[in-house]
């Protein structure tokens, strides 16, 4: 993959860099549109539901962010792999598997930009004054009018703050990633591990400078777009992630 | 149409048990700051339950706790004016006032967009947004809202409670215009006992 070197100071980016960029961008991406709708509920029944068990359940969807990302990984790997509980359904069930796959790595991002996700989205709905919804209900919606034009809008740029938040987690994800799908080109090899590889080589300098580079423009990219949005969206209402 | 309410209600130290009966025009309840006036609202608007009691406006039952009737608020059809206004800070004025209206069926609404910007003098505010609002242009869209969502009674909670006095006059007169001209039942809370008395048909002490 380092068989065309640029220099540093090359803006144009070589074919081998723009596949890493765009995995990296796809795996990132998938993960995070599968998670937020999870993170979504997960977040709603944490800030509203009052039933036992729900510490518990706090408690594990905050795991990822405090276990060493080659544990998650692992039990990834356990859990996913051909003779893991999951993985044997998928590969009966559909004939899919994650092994060694691209989507297998969106797994391990998703799982570990979930408990940020979750944390962002739960503040924010916190943070939806339930007044207002009492208010529209008694000017007649429904609880589900309610949620989807009074809650929802509210708590929009704490859910952009979890989106943009997991975006970068899974960008910048390589612990579980390497463990649970390996690091081959083309397929599982996203910036970070791309930037691990390349430390390897003998005078694979320029090429990790470049990739480190552009894992920063992208980051800085991300968190500059989210803070625009959240300030068109949040009028009336704190408008801001950073 | 009238107010048949009997209800009891105990959280902690909150004790409330009331009986009454409101003929149509502005009902007044009044009393110090903790008496439960706006927790009795709120049982009426469904938005609190109450233990026990009944809640009936005219012949039909809003809440009857031993035939097990409990009208969600969507479905009670108050006009609930709040002391803190509340509207919704996403969405300007207009789409404020016709957040009810939109869901009244066309049969239940009496007012017009029209009317009621008319009415409530609010033409200039259509586009703003609720957080450039003084407290006066706030409440009085508040009351816009609350018409035009289609109610067959009003609640109001200290309406004029965020109002200087010029304001506060000009929301009164507004508010015996809708109880000379409407003629539905309106419960409205107040610890003021001018305002009570120059705005009430009929007082209850809390």
């Amino acid at each position: 993959m380092v068989s065309s070197r640029s220099a540093i100071g090359d803006l144009m980016l070589t074919p081998e860099e723009w596949a890493i960029v765009l995995l990296s961008l796809k795996v990132s991406g998938v993960a995070v549109m599968l998670t937020l709708p999870v993170a979504f509920g997960l977040a709603w029944i944490l800030a509203r539901g009052r039933f036992p068990g729900k510490l518990l359940i706090d408690a594990i969807v905050h795991l990822p962010l405090v276990v060493p990302p080659v544990v998650t990984g692992w039990l990834l790997l356990l859990a996913f792999g051909k003779q893991g509980p999951v993985g044997h359904w998928l590969d009966h069930w559909f004939g899919i598997s994650l092994m060694f796959r691209w989507t297998g790595a969106a797994l391990a991002a998703a799982v570990m930009a979930l408990p940020l996700m979750v944390r962002a989205m739960r503040l924010s709905i916190e943070a939806v004054d339930r007044r207002l919804e009492g208010a529209a209900r008694t000017l007649g919606a429904r609880p589900a009018r309610v949620f989807w034009t009074i809650t929802v809008p509210l708590s929009l740029p704490g859910v952009l703050a979890g989106v943009v938040l997991g975006l970068a987690r899974s960008i910048g994800e390589f612990g579980a990633t390497i463990t649970f799908v390996s690091n081959i080109p083309g397929e599982t090899q996203t910036l970070p591990l791309a930037i691990y590889s390349a430390l390897q080589l003998p005078g694979g300098e320029a090429l990790v400078a470049r990739l480190a580079l552009i894992s920063v423009a992208l980051s800085l990219g991300a968190l500059l777009l989210s803070e625009l949005l959240a300030r068109r969206t949040g009028r009336g209402g704190p408008g801001h992630v950073l | 149409m009238s107010f048949d309410i009997d209800i009891a209600y105990r959280r902690g130290t909150h004790d409330i048990a009331l009986r009454l009966i409101a003929k149509p025009g502005l009902t007044a309840l009044f009393g110090p700051s903790g008496a439960g006036k706006t927790s009795l609202l709120n049982m009426v608007a469904g938005l609190l339950r109450p233990d026990r009691g009944h809640i009936r406006i005219g012949d039909e039952t809003l809440f009857d706790s031993k035939a097990g009737i409990d009208l969600p608020p969507e479905r009670r059809r108050a006009g609930y004016v709040f002391q803190d206004g509340r509207l919704f800070p996403h969405r300007r004025v207009r789409d404020n006032l016709l957040y009810g209206w939109k869901l009244a069926a066309p049969a239940q609404r009496w007012i017009t967009l029209e009317e009621s910007i008319a009415f409530l003098d609010i033409a200039p505010l259509l586009d703003r947004w609720p957080a450039t609002l003084s407290g006066g242009e706030a409440q009085r869209v508040a009351i816009g809202r609350a018409l035009l969502s289609g109610p067959r009674f009003l609640l109001m909670d200290e309406p004029l409670a965020s109002l200087d006095r010029a304001r506060r006059e000009e929301i009164m007169a507004m508010i015996e215009r809708i109880r000379d001209e409407l003629q539905f039942p309106i419960l409205y809370v107040s610890h003021d006992r001018s305002e009570v008395e120059r705005l009430a048909s009929s007082i209850i002490t809390l």
